[in-house]
């Protein structure tokens, strides 16, 4: 049976609910139990494996190259708890059903709490420990979404918050460690990393790993000093404490010490840390449990010193403390349940849940009671229940640990905890049944549905059965899940038992109960005492730590967000240039060995034109007329550059992109200010130049560099197969066409999307602020000549013959310099000229296809070419040519090459037209003379004195 | 030739810097054309420098140049006018939106906003 279905078919089930509620709550519960029934089913359905002593192990791999697989395993530790999980989740599903006000949005709850539970059981069943961390962080933020279920209380807001940021915290910690542990065993399966725990102790990652893990675990098992968010996440719905809080996610942690207990356990480091922190939180916990007037607040404490307990067990290091842990785990399980849910139904039917106010409702409500104090008697350790069990236990295990040489020590301080726990438990169950009411009630109470209490009976059931025949009912499970702990084939497991004679936990737990009874009726001078000593409030103490980094995050914020682009393109620079030193600096630094070209005139001229033009660019850039023209001498070196250095096609395509570009800016600055206002500040300008000059320093020595050491290149592949495979002699052509052709096809689609972008930023700058500016404009723009006939008849004559040289550098493209991108460069620019001569309005009529559909088209040619290529059985965008013998002609080759490249010439045709097309639109609201009427504006007879323009033009031209 | 041509290299680069480091949008935009210059004349270098090299294939021919940094400048440059064309008309619309080319705020106005962020 897939494993993985244990924890996804909670994860997936999760829709349910949302989806069933329309049937109503009854419905609702019975999907979201029956998701649960159907995954313990599946789990139950191993267990009998699992006890003839067999990992079940199944799943596949994911991510191998990052060690993360999607694989699940189960053995007695996993079979255990996800047991745990399932069965109280069912009994919590029961519960919330009768617990749930009407006006609680019930299907959501259930969501959640699937969700909940998919990712708890995903933790106790993976087999990869990143996979592990995954779930680990999904019970982190679907606990976040239960305890702040109720929402609209800003204690459910904040205790969430506080919540997610130490558990979520503590999950980042855990990733840390995981991925120290992943290296140091070789491995990212749980499996194989339990059988290297000699490797791993002896590994320099030990410390950290173990550092890091442990902070994992106590953040999420609340120990000592993360112990604080436990109590404010009481303020959950009680069913959400009774699940989360008692039997699941708090006993993450636990869980995971005991996972890795195989391989972390056993050091000096892991007792003192683990076993100290343990017993501190055990005492602390307990301690203030006794001072809670909340009953929730009590349980939540009560659950902090619990959850001591065990990791105290567990830093022990022992076997006997492993198998007492394990035990405690179940009777705490099920006693704190069930208390939890107790206190459940006093909150719901007296409206109050403050010791204060409560007292006498054994008589009111009986049968609730009876199961409340025969779980708060297991709370305490009362004998014949099995909190006394577990607890003697614990008191054995304890009774032989010995620190600092003193064998005194943890004795007595787990018989303290011990006693304590007698006091607050004895406190809890005598305030709330016992005795008479303290205040006057607000309802009337009385037992709860059966719905209700039934599944407290459940959970009291357990309690008094494993009290009173341990090893018959728990004896197996607990030997198994032990074995799977300590990760070895036997265990010197003794019967569990209720009666060992005289020893000395026996005088232990006698005192601890005659100590507890005792101090209860010194409570008050107690409380007296407690006020006198020195209370840190934590949650004082998380805000002031959250305020003080929301702070230090404004303060960054304002200092590198100051709404400035210089700032910011200031400090990425300065940033380059400090990284670029830092490895210039550390690494070596000899001379080239290519052998290097020699100068010869032409180079020598174009370059110093270059210098000239880039320098005099620096100087007088505020001119920007000047500047477009200086920068226009400068692509046009860039592109004999490359006409001298063997790339006919690059100069080809730089000298039609720098007509275009040329065109752009100057319809841009038609419109905007011909002058930048000078910088005043001149140690700004030094900055800018220092900057400047350090980065141009950078590139010229980066690129010296390169270019005089030899070259290993992989294009010789490219060079021979041009021909045999690609069909074609221009190799840069066949490159971008066929050999990365996928490449090209996205090249296309930016160019697509950045003419898109462009006509959606300009279609509507006919409107609003831009509008009226655009006006005022036109008032000012005033030109006699705006269509001058030299350069429209220019413009006419030249798009023929435009268009003709266009197609003719497409065609030879394959084989000559040319293709699809120079091609589409060349009619574009025939097309501007349009505009640029006659206006937008009379292009726009002559013009019978529009760049949208241009570029559409483009697009789809060029992918049904790839497309093809699939339905031949070839990779996408394959190519294929024949030879077709022409009379005359001779062989005349046909490939499918040529009609992407169509795709590509259609493409930027239909950017380059759709973008310039879009400014000259907009600038026509800026000018003067009124829209022509006839087929051309040139006038046949002279115009009539400018005369007002009637009204504004619409906005839907074009 | 090659000390022309890094240097060259390096002249754009530091032209395209100042200008982008610039505080209103026009210079910015003739500085990345700039710096698309350079960038693209580094994307070629790689292939290192060769006269009459052409790589188109000729009969009796073996020695070409580095075809693979062409193709990728080729389309880089394509891609640069796209970039350019889109910047071009973002600054247009802003400019035509608020009426201003700045590209900071003025210290005035930098303080006023840190005094709201102090209160909230």
């Amino acid at each position: 049976m897939q494993l993985a279905l244990i924890a996804l078919f909670p994860l997936a089930g999760a829709v349910l609910p949302l989806i069933a509620i329309r049937a109503g709550r009854n419905a609702c519960t019975f999907v979201t139990a029956a998701v649960s029934s159907i995954a313990l089913l599946i789990l139950l359905a191993n267990a009998p494996a699992v006890f003839g002593g067999a990992t079940v192990r199944s799943g596949t791999d994911w991510v191998p190259a990052l060690g993360l697989s999607f694989r699940f395993f189960l053995d007695g530790l996993g079979l255990f708890f996800a047991t745990m999980i399932l069965v109280i989740g069912l009994l919590v599903i029961v519960y919330s059903r009768f617990y749930l006000d009407r006006d609680d949005p019930m299907g959501r709850f259930f969501a959640f709490l699937l969700l909940f539970q998919g990712a708890m059981l995903g933790i106790v069943t993976s087999d990869n420990i990143l996979l592990l961390v995954v779930f680990w962080e999904l019970t982190s933020l679907s606990s976040f979404l239960l305890i702040g279920y109720w929402s609209h209380l800003p204690e459910g807001r904040q205790g969430a918050r506080m919540a997610l940021i130490v558990t979520g915290g503590g999950g980042l910690l855990l990733m840390a460690g995981m991925l120290l542990l992943g290296q140091a065993a070789g491995s990212y399966e749980l499996t194989e990393v339990l059988q290297r725990g000699d490797a791993i102790k002896a590994s320099p990652l030990y410390v950290p790993i173990l550092l890091l893990v442990l902070g994992a675990a106590f953040t999420k098992s609340a120990q000592f000093p993360f112990h604080f968010w436990l109590p404010h996440a009481m303020a959950a719905p009680t069913p959400v404490s009774a699940y989360l809080h008692s039997a699941t996610m708090v006993k993450a942690g636990v869980f995971l010490l005991a996972r890795l207990w195989p391989v972390l356990s056993g050091t000096e480091l892991w007792f003192a840390i683990v076993a100290t922190t343990g017993l501190v939180t055990m005492l602390i916990g307990a301690w203030i449990a006794l001072f809670k007037d909340d009953l929730k607040g009590i349980l939540a404490h009560s659950t902090v010193s619990h959850l001591g307990l065990m990791t105290m067990l567990l830093g022990f290091g022992t076997r006997t403390a492993v198998i007492a842990c394990m035990f405690h785990i179940l009777n705490h399980a099920t006693f704190k349940a069930s208390l939890f849910m107790s206190a459940g139904i006093v909150d719901h039917e007296t409206g109050t849940r403050s010791l204060r106010k409560l007292g006498g409702l054994a008589r009111l409500m009986p049968i609730s009671a009876v199961l409340a104090l025969i779980a708060a008697a297991s709370m305490a350790g009362v004998p014949l229940f099995n909190g006394f069990l577990s607890k003697e236990m614990m008191l054995e295990a304890a009774a032989e640990t010995s620190v600092f040489g003193s064998v005194w020590i943890v004795p007595a301080a787990a018989t303290l905890g011990a006693l304590l726990s007698v006091a607050y438990s004895a406190r809890f169950a005598v305030s709330t049944y016992l005795g008479r009411p303290r205040a006057a009630l607000t309802k009337h109470p009385h037992d709860p549905p059966f719905g209700m209490w039934a599944p407290v009976a459940a959970l009291v059931i357990p309690v008094v059965a494993i009290g009173l025949a341990p090893q018959l009912i728990a004896g197996a499970v607990v030997e198994r899940t032990a074995l799977a702990v300590v990760g070895a084939a036997t265990l010197d497991f003794h019967p569990l038992a209720i009666w060992h004679g005289f020893t000395g936990p026996l005088l232990m737990s006698g005192i601890a109960l005659a100590g507890g009874l005792a101090l209860l009726l010194l409570h008050t001078p107690l409380e007296t005492l407690r006020h006198a000593l020195p209370r840190p409030d934590a949650k004082a103490m998380f805000d002031a730590v959250i305020a003080a980094s929301v702070r230090a995050a404004r303060w960054s914020i304002r200092r590198l967000h100051n709404d400035s682009l210089p700032r910011y393109l200031a400090v990425i620079t300065l940033t380059i240039l400090a990284v670029g030193s830092a490895g210039f600096v550390t690494g070596r630094h000899d001379a080239g060995l290519r052998a290097m070209l020699p100068v010869n005139l032409p180079a020598a001229v174009a370059w110093i034109l270059l210098i000239a033009a880039s320098v005099a660019v620096m100087l007088f850039h505020v001119h920007r007329l000047l500047t477009l023209i200086l920068s226009s001498v400068v692509g046009l070196i860039v592109s004999l550059t490359f006409m001298q250095f063997s790339a006919p096609d690059l100069a080809l395509t730089q000298i039609s992109v720098e007509v275009v570009t040329v065109i752009l800016l100057l319809l841009a600055l038609n419109l905007l200010p011909k002058i930048t206002p000078a910088e005043p500040r001149l140690g700004r300008k030094l900055r800018d130049v220092a900057l400047a000059g350090g980065g141009g320093l950078g590139a010229a020595a980066l690129a010296y560099a390169v270019m005089t050491r030899d070259l290993g290149s992989i294009s010789d592949f490219y060079l021979a197969e041009s021909k045999p495979s690609g069909g074609g002699t221009n190799v840069v052509n066949v490159i971008l066409v066929d050999f990365r052709g996928f490449d090209t096809f996205g090249e296309i689609i930016v160019l697509c999307i950045a003419a898109l972008v462009i006509y959606a930023l300009l279609s509507s700058a006919l409107e609003g602020a831009a509008a009226r500016r655009l006006d005022a404009m036109r008032q000012r723009n005033d030109s006699a000549d705006a269509h001058p006939l030299v350069l429209v008849v220019a413009a006419r004559v030249l798009l023929p013959l435009a268009i003709t040289v266009g197609v003719y550098i497409f065609l030879r493209g394959h084989n000559q310099p040319g293709g699809g991108f120079i091609a589409g460069l060349v009619v574009a620019t025939a097309i501007i000229m349009q505009f640029m001569a006659s206006g937008y309005a009379w292009s726009a009529e002559q013009r019978r296809i529009d760049g949208h559909r241009l570029l559409g088209a483009g697009v789809l040619i060029a992918a049904a070419t790839g497309i093809g290529a699939l339905l031949f059985g070839h990779p996408f965008l394959t190519s294929s040519f024949v030879y077709v013998p022409v009379p005359l002609i001779g062989d005349v080759e046909l490939a499918t090459a040529i009609l992407f490249d169509i795709g590509v010439f259609l493409t930027v045709v239909g950017t380059v037209v759709l973008s310039l097309s879009q400014i000259s639109r907009v600038e026509r609201r800026a000018k003067r003379t009124p829209a022509p009427v006839g087929p051309s504006d040139i006038p046949l007879v002279p115009r009539a004195p400018l005369q007002p323009r009637p009204a504004a033009p619409s906005a839907q031209e074009g | 030739m090659e000390i022309l041509v890094a240097s060259g290299i390096g002249v754009l680069t530091m032209v395209g810097l100042y200008l982008v480091l610039s505080r209103h949008s026009f210079p910015v935009i003739i500085g990345t054309t700039f710096l698309s210059y350079a960038v693209n004349l580094f994307l070629f270098a790689m292939g290192r420098l060769s006269i009459d090299k052409a790589p188109i294939i000729t009969k009796g021919v073996t020695d070409y140049t580095d075809p693979l940094p062409q193709a990728l400048v080729l389309t880089a440059i394509v891609i640069s006018f796209g970039m350019t064309a889109l910047v071009v008309v973002l600054a247009l619309r802003g400019f035509l939106e608020t009426g201003t080319e700045r590209l900071e705020n003025g210290e005035a106005h930098r303080r006023a906003r840190a005094r709201k962020a102090e209160r909230r």
